[in-house]
């Protein structure tokens, strides 16, 4: 029976797109060595069942509920660790994020098991699962197998794409359990508080980002309006030239000193793709670049280059895309 | 500033922002409970100041009364880099001699299995490049003769060296600048350390910390190319006086894995890829040299080009003429199929005897390239760097203990084979200032009387007083295409290069200068430090953009116009095997 | 109150990093240098030390790691450390995360914290929450991730920046807490900390000393095996559009975007 368990975080009546994701990816892989896919949920009066079997149509059969503080990954660790122990599941499966990591290490020292984190790719082998992640800058994959009876893996963010399907309902079961000690000291005192205007630029789905292309500080505005139009989790991006020149700030830059990201659009403005600003966003979903030099080392790396001047092309792109989205 | 009208301007008359003595000279040392108290302090972790502190440390070692007398900490080294051989780059072909007498129960084996030596030099060849297509071969001129000698890396040799001087009891202060002299009643006291943790602006930062004097018994001047208290203490000392000017050369090197092992040493004498006619100032060569990493089993290929700086095409770039040097046929049938591995940048001294300054000063000494102890005839000076640090080892010992005036230091190299090889070749560079075609007659002659003619002193004449023009060397440079070919930016990428994004700017330029700087500066710079800005007028005053986070510390621009000052402890490149 | 640092020596960050083509391992020789993040957790160690809301009698590094593992030692005590204890045995090495918690853990235990700090993650990228591992072993609650710690109420006010926004925590002690690079600016050791570090206690321990079953560490007691590194699916070559009519570009970059849902 070689069944996979995964974590499934909610909030305020939804559920994460990272755990959707973990729950699409651990349903198709169980099937493929014969196994299903369950979930736990860890939470208060919020966690319905019909919210709970909801994750059916991800591909979960059951889903395992626990009442007990959310936001926390050491009372999960605690319910995990019984939900494994009674049913025997063989892989521990989480999305990419802050609890996906602390669950799962937690996990790890509790079951003594291996542990793989920031994995891109989970496939079936010989019967068992091997986890693939990037290491090296992103230069190499490591393949990770497993002994023992549990083996877990962490995705990285967005790893794990989210697939519906006509799975139906889930089966909801509740457990019981007794937290440990240590799990019932930390107390969660505010959570999710959101703290100014500024999107995250490391969680953001859609970056525009900036280069010494555009020319001078005023055109930011030309990026900023893209982002805009784009809506939802977007936001503006700078390489470290524009930051050093003092066209954009600090907070925002992207580069080998500076942050990095992946994001799924990755659209950059005036950027030549040097590789010190490469290395902070190679990985991003899908890159566009737009560059008036044909010879830019970013078109080496981009999904789709466009060749030319974004003085024209970045207003029109933001009125055809306004357009898209409001019509 | 002066208008120029048409006439070429010198990079001298845009002289730094900067007063050497009385900014890198500090009067008296802190007190007692402030400061930190050496017995000696090396400044430099390179080939000369570590072997300077290996021979210190066997002497001592065989002295222990010596040696408890200095203290707590005997010998201190000051190093910028994160681990000395850091920000060391040479060639390299060594003459074996200095370092076995420095290290004589090592076999030339160990150096192999110690993974600083590359391999025995067992055939050599000098091409003459009359074009990009063709090559000629000279009979190997006496000063290319190098069979016996070892291709090295000194990166790969300073770590060695730091081992030992750590396992012989010094303490290797990595990530450390020294920034200023200290000097008291014309005596050296001691150096004092940079300080860490400053803004953009030079303010300090909520982590701000200060440097901290260090007092020694005797200061050892290793800093290499462009020594930044060497340079000081020359001021401060009349170093310099009768002597003729120091003149530098700047060589970019690259490391390619390759899947055919090169069998040979090879130099090239030009003409190509520099011009020919004078007007341009362009003398320059390059070299090949093949390496053998017995610990991975991988084929190297060391490939550098050096230029001298007294070039007059403001668009001369050591960098893309090493790439363009790639183009030759001849050099991508030895690189084909392989892979770039390391890149790198420095200068070094090329004055040669007469531009040596007096190495010795009351409470200090100058070693290796800080004293300008290289021979480029040969393209030899590492192993004069580990026999000066030797021979100032010997004279700091006999100084402790009994009292000797460090200036026998001074005749001891004089009479070794630093002075007697730079002496034969004392002469031997100064004619290619008239030109490769002019030159170089009389530079074979010096060549083939062993230095007896010509006789006399020549004169050289200061690097940054050559008036610069915007010629056309630039059209020849080929594009980089990420693979073969490359940019700056992706070269100083592999150096290693880190720099803290808020660090203060520690090279010094002025503000405007003339649109012919501005050019020489940015061609010249190997690591994209100088950027013309794209509003900037075609003719009359430009404030160039200073990179400074790209700089790899090669030193260049001190020789054209400017002054590098050592950054903050850390920053810069991480050469490996170069 | 006594505080452990967690630190790890981890290859320098401009090393180029590769793997060792004789043994199909990653190859760890090249500069190695204190792991950054374990910097940030010394400062947030001698931030509440001189801050004055807990009375903080010891500070100890520690690490587990062969013998070059004692210059981040060095390090960590010229920022301020008053001692460090070096966990060192052929029988570790070639643990992975899960031993490697499991490990600390028994050598952290002989030190009995009264609060367990370290960086959020290794530079070398390879162990990402080993305090969640740490916490486990220890039964002492934990977190990861955390910018900003104050000591209050006899605890830990802790805040993170999580899924849906920051987060603050109170945790009771004693705790193991993972910090973020935002949480502080590391202070710069002077030379006189630095050379005075090679005086301070150093303490070096093997696993027979802090109980460490060995069936759990080493490569024989972990669990997970990584190898077969190769180079990931070269991506396909992107398309190119040279912007002649910029209306017909925008409508070829909008149908580019629909197709990949991202509009």
């Amino acid at each position: 029976m070689a069944d996979v368990l995964t974590y499934v975080l909610h909030y305020e009546g939804a559920f994460n797109k990272n755990s959707l994701g973990a729950v699409s990816e651990g349903a198709a892989r169980a099937s493929e060595i014969g196994g299903e896919c369950h979930a736990v949920v860890v939470g208060g009066d919020d966690l319905s069942d019909e919210l709970c079997q909801s994750l059916g149509a991800y591909g979960a059969t059951k889903v395992f509920r626990a009442k007990g503080a959310e936001g926390l990954a050491q009372p999960v660790v605690d319910v995990m660790a019984k939900v494994v122990d009674e049913h025997g599941h063989n892989y521990a499966l989480f999305g990419g994020g802050l609890l996906g990591f602390e669950i799962g290490a937690g996990l790890a020292a509790r079951m003594h098991a291996g542990v793989t984190m920031e994995v891109t790719g989970v496939r079936a082998e010989d019967g068992k699962l091997v986890a693939e992640r990037p290491i090296l800058q992103d230069s190499k994959i490591s393949v990770s197998r497993y002994q023992g009876d549990l083996g877990i893996i962490i995705g990285r963010i967005n790893a794990f794409e989210i697939q519906e399907r006509d799975g139906g309902s889930a089966e909801v079961v509740d457990v019981d359990v007794e937290y440990s000690d240590w799990s019932n000291k930390a107390k969660m005192v505010q959570r999710g508080e959101q703290r100014g205007a500024d999107v995250d630029i490391e969680g953001a789905d859609i970056l525009v980002a900036g280069g010494r292309g555009l020319g001078k500080a005023e055109n930011f505005k030309l990026a900023e309006e893209l982002a805009g139009a784009f809506g939802g989790n977007s936001a503006v991006a700078a390489t470290r030239a524009v930051v050093d020149a003092g066209w954009y700030p600090y907070a925002a830059q992207i580069g080998q000193t500076g942050k990095t990201v992946a994001p799924k659009l990755y659209l950059a403005a005036g950027i030549s793709g040097a590789i010190q600003h490469k290395v902070g966003m190679q990985t991003s979903e899908n890159i566009v670049a737009i560059n008036k030099d044909a010879g830019a080392p970013i078109f080496e790396f981009s999904d789709l280059g466009i060749v030319g001047d974004l003085n024209k092309i970045l207003p029109k792109l933001t009125e055809a895309i306004k357009t898209k989205k409001g019509g | 500033m002066a208008s120029h009208n048409g006439s070429a301007p010198a990079p001298a008359e845009s002289p730094p922002p900067v007063d050497s003595v009385r900014e890198f000279v500090k009067q008296g040392l802190d007190s007692e409970d402030e400061r930190i108290d050496v017995g000696v302090v090396i400044v430099g972790g390179g080939t000369a100041g570590l072997a300077c502190a290996n021979r210190l440390l066997q002497l001592l070692g065989d002295d222990s009364e010596l040696m408890e007398s200095l203290g707590e900490v005997p010998v201190a080294i000051i190093e910028k880099a994160k681990t000395c051989g850091g920000h060391n780059l040479s060639g390299a072909v060594m003459r074996p001699g200095p370092l076995q007498e420095l290290f004589p129960d090592m076999t030339r084996e160990d150096w192999r299995k110690e993974r600083f030596a590359f391999g025995e030099v067992k055939k050599e060849a000098v091409y003459m490049l009359p074009n990009g297509k063709a090559k000629l071969r000279i009979p190997t001129p006496p000063p290319f003769k190098n069979h016996g000698n070892e291709v090295i890396s000194v990166s790969s040799l300073a770590r060695y060296q730091q081992r030992m001087a750590e396992e012989g009891g010094a303490y290797v202060l990595t990530e450390t600048s020294a920034t200023q002299l200290i000097v008291e009643d014309g005596r050296v006291l001691g150096v004092r350390s940079g300080d860490k943790g400053r803004g953009k602006d030079g303010e300090p930062l909520s982590n701000f910390e200060p440097g901290t004097d260090i007092g020694a018994k005797v200061t050892v001047l290793a800093e290499g190319c462009w020594g930044h208290l060497t340079g000081a203490a020359i001021k401060e000392f009349g170093l310099a006086e009768n002597r003729e000017p120091q003149v530098w050369e700047l060589g970019v090197k690259e490391l390619w894995k390759v899947p055919k092992p090169l069998d040979r040493v090879i130099h090239t004498i030009g003409p190509w890829p520099l011009r020919v006619a004078s007007k341009y100032g362009q003398i320059g060569g390059t070299w090949l040299y093949p390496m053998k990493d017995e610990k991975s089993g991988d084929d190297l290929v060391s490939i550098g080009f050096v230029i001298d700086l007294d070039y007059r095409d403001a668009t001369t770039s050591a960098h893309d003429l090493l790439q363009l040097f790639k183009t030759h046929p001849f050099v991508k049938e030895i690189l084909d199929g392989g892979e770039r591995v390391g890149w790198g940048a420095k200068a070094l001294p090329g004055g040669g005897y007469w531009s040596m300054p007096k190495l010795t000063m009351p409470g200090a000494l100058l070693v290796g390239d800080s004293a300008g102890m290289v021979d480029t005839v040969s393209l030899k000076g590492v192993h004069h760097c580990i026999k000066s640090g030797f021979l100032s080892a010997e004279a700091i010992y006999k100084s402790l203990k009994g009292g000797e005036s460090l200036e026998s230091y001074e005749q001891a190299v004089e009479n070794s084979s630093i002075g007697k090889e730079l002496y034969q070749v004392r002469n031997t560079r100064q004619p290619f200032s008239k030109g490769f075609i002019q030159g170089a007659p009389v530079v074979n002659l010096a060549i083939a009387t062993k230095g007896k003619i010509p006789g006399g002193r020549l004169e050289w004449h200061r690097n940054d007083e050559e008036p610069m023009f915007i010629g056309d060397t630039r059209e020849r440079y080929p594009k980089p295409d990420g693979k073969y070919i490359f940019d700056k930016l992706s070269s100083v990428y592999i150096s290693g290069n880190a720099t803290r994004d808020d660090a203060p700017n520690h090279i010094r330029v002025q503000k405007e200068v003339p649109r012919e700087i501005a050019e020489t500066w940015e061609w010249m710079c190997p690591a994209g430090v100088y950027e013309i800005p794209d509003d900037a007028p075609e003719s009359g005053p430009v404030d160039v953009i200073v990179n400074y986070t790209n700089c790899v510390q090669c030193g260049a621009i001190t020789a054209k116009g400017g002054r590098l000052t050592p950054p903050e402890g850390g920053d810069g490149p991480l050469y490996t095997l170069t | 109150m006594k505080i452990c640092v967690l630190v790890k020596e981890v290859p320098d960050a401009a090393v180029e990093k590769r793997i060792d083509p004789s043994n199909g391992r990653l190859d760890r020789s090249g500069e190695k240098n204190l792991n950054p993040y374990d910097t940030h957790a010394i400062e947030a160690a001698m931030q509440i030390r001189e801050g004055g809301a807990a009375e903080v009698e010891e500070i100890v590094a520690v690490t587990m790691g062969p013998e070059s593992a004692v210059r981040a030692l060095h390090k960590a005590v010229s920022l301020g450390a008053d001692r460090s204890l070096h966990l060192t045995d052929d029988a570790l090495s070639g643990s992975d995360v899960a031993a490697t918690g499991y490990a600390l853990s028994k050598a952290l235990e002989k030190e009995q914290p009264d609060l367990v700090l370290l960086g959020q993650q290794s530079d070398d990228g390879e162990c990402y929450t080993i305090g969640a591992v740490v916490a486990d072993h220890l039964k002492m609650p934990s977190l990861t991730q955390v910018i900003k710690m104050d000591v209050e109420d006899s605890g830990l006010r802790c805040e993170r920046q999580a899924e849906y926004g920051y987060d603050t925590v109170q945790v009771d002690l004693p705790a193991v807490i993972s910090v973020g690079d935002a949480i502080n600016e590391p202070r710069y050791p002077s030379l006189k900390a630095i050379m005075g570090a090679r005086k301070k206690p150093l303490e070096t321990v093997g696993s027979g000393d802090v109980g460490i079953d060995s069936s759990k560490v080493g490569e024989e007691g972990s669990r997970v095996q990584c190898g077969d590194f190769h180079d990931p699916e070269a991506k396909p070559p992107g398309k190119i559009i040279e912007d002649e009519d910029t209306n017909e570009t925008v409508e070829q970059i909008v149908a580019w975007l629909e197709e990949r849902k991202l509009i």
